[in-house]
């Protein structure tokens, strides 16, 4: 176990992040926000000055790690981001709570977008981006954009890079882009970057204020979901909610299919099965919800607009809404908690079981049942043209049962609250798969406050637990890990 | 670089991992999903699961934009179909691996140039040649030229009363005036590239620069001589036994093998007229005494298995043999082998990896980086480079003595108008000169300028 190199990475984490206050600082600035410039620039120096000599106390002579160092590494440093990065809520006292703000920036680096705000309108501009901006970190994930910048001085010490890479990008089975790691990051944060300058421009141009136009580009590139109105985003145009449903589906896929298209490879991305799934799940929600809703809106395209919005905000996990669908006739409901469970696609910023897994899962069914009727047949599962092996079939299968156990597990902890059974199943569903709102009191227009301290901190567990796709947290908790067996 | 290597087995990862050690971008292709995932693991590459023929997967690995592709399976015609795909794609230069003598003796000329390769590589046959150059000079454990066999680096180690024992390297060169230089001294698990004050020991493995009329002429006076091995014993009738029996017997020596497979016996028999061939288990110790174990110059223990290589030399040095060479083909099991009191282990993968990574530096070299060739010595540990002098190099016509060197930097030799000069503190280097140095592999360097501090 090399524990100084756990050290030193969580120590650049928490750097990282105090170079990252910057950003936040320099809104403060520009909205003159005195007591947030204060704040920012406190937390700023505290985290590199804490992150500074973490990284000196523990400069390791040996900088190989293994699987299990690499998922030690990921959990610490996504715990040690969150605990940073509430710091400037809580000491400006816009969240007053350690336990709210902490629930907040976890909510928002998982990018699950469940808030314990009440009013958020009356929260300075310069919080208000770190919260959204968050999820734009947590997206892609904190450590592959660590990978991405910081340059490594010899090949050895990248060599197990992968194991880092494999345990914050979300999905079954992750591949490389080109063949090396960190040249991977850099393209995979590019292409997000583009995506969200992208979206940026969309919205600016649809007459959406600039600083609200950040915030969104922002919360839906890394399917965050944080508003900044009391009514999320049911106040802006049809356009600007059109261009945010475009957006909230595009980063719902596989970043890799983007590369692809840029390198002009049509044909991998239009047979790509995954891809094909999600749209088609996509269509058919969108299909009947607008169906089933049309006697409310008494008009075709407010009922399409509104059933593909919450959709795609369900879907790809990001959790803005327009309308408060809590309202909406039981079929409807029914339907968007079914997406809660399905998520975006693998290698995609959305959460959710991803896609694939659920592809993955259906083709074990259906295999397991032929061997049934042919005992002695053998047949192999295929994904994208390519046989499945063994290793991932059954770790899928390990995935989803242990998923539905710590799904349970967290429903039942949080049960103690006297709030109703569509309440508390809805949260947990949606903190585990990182969507955001609920039904009933967690709805749309709600928030998490009704929630006590205790359930907070469960609920904020299990957004991690979704966000790094559990095995991470569950082996950094798992005592043979650390000892010498 | 870009480089594809198609097969990740035993030749294919070492070359791999010397690849990733230099920074390149590979990307591997096995068909043994196990294999790719356990590389992707272990390396910072790309891995491609399926077979290297196939040309959708060699299209998913990039082999229409690989500056280099290898191919390194086990089948000699698969490789070659694989590289000539990949260079019908787009590759730059292909390198398969080929080690069926049938391909290697007349048809090589004509399948290189058909197939379009760069290189053919015959891990058998490199392995072969520095057995060879061994025995050609059996005081040496190991040998390697630069220049085009203008300069020599050879390894060898200070046997117990050698006159080189207990000598300062400062009184060297007057006690026997033969040009050469110390450059490289490794002691136990350290090297060290001594000074004038070094001192050294018996037991010490030496790293020897000079042009070779020089170390015929110091290997005189050490009373070592110029023998060569005249008689060697080789145990196994594998490939490598092939090339080096030939090789031998090309240069008048006796050769005899002992091989197991009756089979493989009729085989060598029939190619190779004047060796003798025994058909009996070679780790019989009874058998290998009744074939004149104590009496032959030379044993070369050529088995499949490492372990059986390692302890049948062990027993062959006993018998008081001059020259062992095995063949030991794993890195952990060669270091264990070392301290086991084996001088001369030569491994095939090893030897093929260091011909990749040279090809590669070579390519860079016609781009920019200045470094000739590369060679690894002494395990290893220390690398010796050759440097083109081109105008960039400030430090030209500057005595070396007063040149201030980083620490572990050692200039080993310099040629120039095609002619070794062994340096003392009054040579220069000018331009155009080929510099040879010598550094710990702890350092890494790419460019002459890096030598200075």
């Amino acid at each position: 176990m090399n524990r100084r190199m756990i050290f030193y990475t969580v120590g650049q984490i928490i750097g990282l992040e105090g170079i990252l206050f910057i950003l936040p600082l320099i809104v403060s600035l520009c909205y003159w926000e005195e007591t947030s410039i204060i704040y920012f620039s406190i937390s700023l120096v505290a985290a590199l000055v804490m992150g500074g000599l973490m990284m000196l106390v523990s400069k390791p002579g040996n900088k190989v790690i293994y699987a299990r160092e690499g998922f030690i590494i990921v959990t610490f440093a996504w715990i040690a981001l969150s605990a940073m990065g509430s710091v400037p809520f809580v000491i400006s006292g816009e969240i007053p709570s350690v336990f709210d703000a902490f629930f907040e920036t976890v909510s928002g680096f998982t990018t699950t977008g469940a808030s314990i705000l009440t009013d958020v309108e009356s929260m300075s501009h310069g919080m208000l981006f770190w919260r959204s901006f968050t999820h734009w970190l947590g997206g892609m994930g904190v450590l592959v954009l660590i990978m991405a910048i910081i340059p490594k001085n010899s090949g050895t010490d990248s060599g197990r890079a992968m194991h880092i890479f494999r345990a914050e990008m979300a999905g079954p089975i992750i591949g490389k882009l080109v063949p090396k790691a960190k040249d991977t990051a850099k393209i995979l944060y590019f292409l997000y970057l583009g995506l969200t300058l992208l979206e940026f421009v969309f919205l600016i141009a649809g007459g959406m204020p600039l600083f609200d136009s950040i915030v969104h580009a922002v919360g839906t590139a890394g399917t965050g979901g944080f508003g900044i109105k009391a009514d999320s985003l049911a106040g802006y145009s049809p356009y600007s909610q059109w261009v945010i449903t475009i957006f909230m589906i595009l980063f719902g896929v596989n970043f890799n299919l983007f590369y692809f298209l840029l390198l002009r490879r049509f044909r991998t991305v239009f047979t790509n099965r995954e891809l094909w799934v999600y749209i088609a799940t996509i269509a058919v929600s969108v299909g009947i919800i607008t169906w089933n809703i049309m006697p409310i809106y008494n008009n075709f395209s407010d009922s399409l607009r509104h059933s593909s919005f919450q959709v795609a905000g369900i879907i790809s996990s990001t959790g803005f809404a327009t309308a408060d669908f809590n309202q909406w006739p039981q079929l409807s409901k029914n339907i968007m908690f079914l997406l809660m469970f399905m998520g975006g696609c693998a290698g995609s910023t959305a959460g959710g079981l991803k896609v694939s897994r659920v592809i993955i899962l259906f083709k074990i069914i259906q295999k397991d049942i032929r061997r049934l009727l042919h005992p002695r047949s053998v047949t192999s599962v295929k994904l994208e043209g390519k046989a499945v092996d063994n290793h991932t079939l059954s770790s899928v299968s390990t995935y989803f049962a242990l998923y539905m156990v710590l799904l349970l597990g967290t429903f039942l902890l949080i049960s103690f609250e006297p709030l109703s059974f569509e309440t508390n199943m809805s949260a947990a569903v949606s903190c585990i798969n990182n969507i955001g709102p609920g039904f009933d009191q967690a709805g749309p227009m709600a928030g998490y406050a009704v929630y006590s301290d205790f359930s907070k901190v469960v609920l904020s567990i299990a957004m991690l637990l979704g966000r790094l796709e559990i095995y991470p947290i569950v082996l950094a908790f798992y005592p043979n890990t650390w000892t010498k067996k | 670089m870009k480089i594809v290597i198609v097969g990740c087995g035993k030749i294919g990862s070492t070359i791999l991992d010397s690849l990733v050690e230099e920074g390149h971008d590979v990307v591997g292709i096995d068909t043994d999903e196990k294999v790719v995932n356990e590389m992707m693991n272990m390396y910072d590459i790309m891995g491609v699961c399926g077979s290297g023929t196939d040309y959708a997967m060699l299209q998913e690995a990039g082999a229409d934009n690989a500056e280099i592709f290898i191919a390194a399976t086990s089948l000699d015609e698969l490789n070659m179909i694989s590289c000539f795909m990949a260079k019908k794609m787009g590759a730059r230069h292909t390198i398969a691996r080929i080690r069926n003598p049938e391909y290697n003796l007349e048809n090589l000329g004509f399948l290189k140039q058909q197939l379009d390769l760069s290189m053919a590589l015959n891990p058998e046959s490199l392995a072969a040649v520095e057995m060879f150059n061994i025995l050609q000079l059996p005081y040496a454990v190991k040998i390697q030229t630069f220049s085009q066999r203008n300069f020599e680096i050879i390894e060898m180690i200070i046997k117990e009363g050698s006159a080189l024992a207990g000598m300062k390297l400062m009184d060297l060169r007057n006690k026997f005036k033969a040009k050469f230089l110390i450059c490289v001294v490794q002691r136990g698990e350290e090297v060290y590239i001594p000074s004038g004050t070094f001192e050294l020991q018996a037991g010490d493995k030496i790293g020897l620069t000079a042009s070779i009329p020089e170390i015929q002429k110091l290997m005189r006076s050490l009373g070592l001589g110029n023998k060569k091995a005249r008689n060697v014993m080789i145990l196994g009738g594998s490939k490598i036994a092939y090339y080096l029996a030939r090789m031998l017997l090309a240069s008048g020596n006796g050769v005899k093998i002992i091989e197991q497979s009756h089979e493989k016996c009729e085989e060598l028999s029939a190619s190779l007229d004047k060796a003798v061939i025994i058909e009996g288990d070679g780790a019989q110790q009874e058998l290998l005494l009744e074939e004149g174990l104590n009496t032959i110059d030379a044993f070369v223990a050529l088995t499949g298995m490492d372990e059986e290589n390692i302890l049948i030399s062990i027993f062959a040095a006993t018998q008081k043999v001059p020259t062992v060479i095995s063949k030991i083909n794993r890195n952990e099991l060669a270091n264990m082998a070392a301290k086991l009191g084996l001088d001369c282990i030569i491994s095939p993968k090893r030897i093929v990896s260091d011909v990749i990574v040279r090809y590669a530096r070579a390519l860079e070299n016609s781009r920019g980086s200045n470094v000739e060739t590369l060679y690894n010595i002494m395990d290893d540990k220390a690398e010796v480079l050759e440097f083109n002098v081109k105008g960039d190099f400030k430090q030209v016509n500057i005595p070396l003595r007063d040149l201030e060197l980083k620490k572990n930097i050692l200039i080993a030799g310099i040629i120039r108008d095609r002619k070794p000069i062994i340096p003392s503190g009054d040579d220069c280097i000018m331009k155009n000169d080929k510099v040879i140095v010598v550094v710990a592999s702890d350092q890494r360097l790419n460019d002459l300028s890096d030598i200075v501090k």
